[in-house]
């Protein structure tokens, strides 16, 4: 009798040791708070900064009903300037995606003297200020820059003119693949391409069939987050452009003339495009991270 | 498979077993150098031009100082701060049970994402006297759009995530153990937190530090919209070289990126010194 009397509280305090062991001693209420306040604090934080700005983008755009927000996305220097803005994407992005396999493969794959001072320079323009990316191209090919008076006499323009943008916008963007590629080469090592030059490959079909499959999700990700800088560059192309309307107006560019002009719902409705493409940019970045992580 | 016939050609004299080097690195530095290094050196060759004196008197020209002052003074808030909610927010995401944890983690990413000018517009527009927030603001007399504060906020959007990433990875490797062990051995939180978490997250703290002020010193779209570009109180360093170069005053501006490229790559250099002592601690511990 005695003993079944005796095991039942002993069963029944089990769990509740489990679930608050032994330190739960000492200021337990406050102990207990305190996630409650980091969760909250954290809430207020991302709400603030991160969900309200987005947000308000989208209210803004719409505010005037959807009308408006298509004859504002339609007129025809905002349609110049999407034109625009696809141009320079489909330039910079491929030129910066062959320089950050070809750096990757260079600096991974072997060692060289002056290999660390070529991974500080692959950097540099990640930590140069926009505007500066943008005047070091003034200052080539700008009426007074160097090369200014020859490109004149060939009645060559590249400053306030497409071509300074796509310059600007790729150096901005040189390093986005680069960076993405080279940690993930390097903790992959060397040994199965090696394998598969020994095994008769070519070195075209080792990188391929080899490095390609093996470097593939970190080279889409480092694509898209080029493809996001290079679509919203502002201050180094803002330098290059000009502002010619219909001409040399970017989308971010657009965003500002409109802006500037008091003209808000347009401009927001410019803007509500580049915040698609970068919630675009955030889900296909997050698929890519589920996918890596599924694959593990 | 064909494996005999091609072994043989694969020649052990060869320095490098894998191909590619010559090509990869020649096109590499033909690249690195026509888009960046040429540019870069033409930059300092035009600053140069000016001589000494002259570079001096257009570098410490009380405008530009300001603006120098502005730039460097409003970054290295904004990053202090960043450091701070950059812990809250990779620690609470980490440790706690948080609602919509996922979607809140791909949402830091959004600076980096977001372009500059359509983050500088949307904060103008909620920190105006007229926006959701500027209306609260300005019944208690706050007043953030065309001030420094409202730098350092755009600032703070921008820095973000340089350090929530760059603690992330190292919290997930901490593990609970070495806490547990503290609480056990009698320490109470605050002394765990400050003794045994912070010391293993300080390298990661300077790392991400580094990266958001390096980034936010040259930050210009997101600052002109809302700083209001006042002379002497808002007007920021990259503002100035836009400046100089609307009056066609080329070496003045490429003066004052000069200084500020010397910033940044000071800055570079430091991030890449403690990852690198990084990389051997945790070399070492393993």
């Amino acid at each position: 009798m005695s003993r079944p009397a005796q095991a039942e509280p002993l069963q029944a305090s089990a769990p509740q040791m489990r679930a608050r062991p032994g330190r739960s001693g000492r200021r337990p209420l406050a102990r207990r708070l305190w996630p409650a306040f980091m969760v909250t604090l954290t809430l207020i934080v991302v709400g603030l900064f991160l969900v309200l700005p987005l947000v308000s983008v989208f209210t803004a755009a719409l505010g005037k009903g959807l009308g408006e927000y298509t004859a504002a996305v339609t007129t025809p220097d905002t349609v110049s300037a999407i034109l625009l803005t696809l141009l320079t994407v489909v330039i910079a992005v491929p030129l910066n995606t062959v320089f950050g396999v070809a750096a990757a493969w260079a600096v991974t794959k072997f060692r060289f003297p002056g290999r660390g001072l070529l991974l500080t320079l692959i950097d540099l323009p990640l930590a140069i200020s926009p505007v500066i990316s943008g005047l070091v191209y003034v200052l080539l090919f700008g009426r007074q820059g160097f090369l200014g008076p020859w490109l004149e006499a060939h009645n060559l323009k590249i400053i306030f003119a497409p071509p300074g943008i796509v310059l600007a916008t790729t150096f901005v963007t040189f390093a986005y693949v680069a960076r993405e590629l080279i940690p993930v080469m390097q903790s992959q090592g060397k040994d199965d391409e090696e394998a598969a030059l020994t095994l008769g490959a070519s070195g075209w079909q080792t990188f391929t069939r080899i490095t390609l499959p093996n470097i593939r999700w970190a080279l889409v990700y480092g694509v898209i987050m080029c493809n996001a800088r290079a679509m919203g560059e502002f201050g180094a192309v803002s330098v290059v452009s000009g502002h010619i309307r219909g001409l040399t107006n970017t989308m971010p560019l657009q965003v500002e003339i409109l802006y500037n002009e008091y003209n808000t719902t347009a401009a927001f409705a410019v803007a509500s495009l580049l915040a698609l493409m970068a919630l675009l940019t955030l889900g296909v970045k997050a698929l890519l991270e589920w996918r890596v992580g599924n694959g593990k | 498979m064909t494996a005999a016939p091609t072994l043989s050609a694969v020649r052990p004299t060869r320095r490098h077993v894998l191909p590619g080097l010559n090509l990869t690195l020649g096109y590499v530095l033909l690249y690195l150098s026509v888009l960046v290094l040429i540019p870069l050196a033409g930059l300092v060759f035009r600053a140069a031009g000016l001589g000494f004196g002259g570079f001096w008197r257009e570098v410490t020209s009380p405008r530009v100082l300001a603006a120098l002052g502005v730039s460097f003074g409003t970054a290295l808030v904004a990053s202090v701060i960043n450091v701070g909610l950059g812990l809250l927010i990779a620690w609470t995401l980490q440790r706690y049970w948080v609602p919509g944890k996922r979607l809140i983690d791909a949402l830091i990413d959004l600076p980096f994402a977001l372009p500059t000018a359509v983050a500088g517009i949307t904060l103008t527009a909620l920190l105006a006297p007229n926006g959701w927030l500027g209306g609260w603001l300005a019944a208690h007399d706050v007043r953030v759009v065309y001030t420094p504060t409202g730098i350092v906020i755009a600032l703070i959007f921008i820095g973000l995530p340089f350090v929530v990433r760059s603690i992330q990875p190292v919290l997930e490797d901490l593990g609970h153990e070495q806490e547990e062990a503290a609480w056990s051995l009698g320490a109470s939180p605050t002394q765990t937190f400050w003794r045994v978490i912070l010391p293993e997250l300080r390298p990661a703290l300077l790392s991400g530090f580094t990266l958001a002020l390096a980034r936010t010193i040259g930050e210009y779209g997101s600052v002109v919209f809302i700083s209001g570009n006042l002379p002497f109180k808002t007007e920021i360093a990259p503002l100035l070289i836009v400046g100089k170069l609307e009056q066609f005053n080329y070496a003045g501006a490429a003066a004052i990126a000069v200084v500020m490229l010397l910033i940044s790559v000071t800055l570079l250099l430091i991030a890449n010194t403690v990852q690198a002592r990084l990389v051997r601690r945790s070399g070492v511990a393993v």
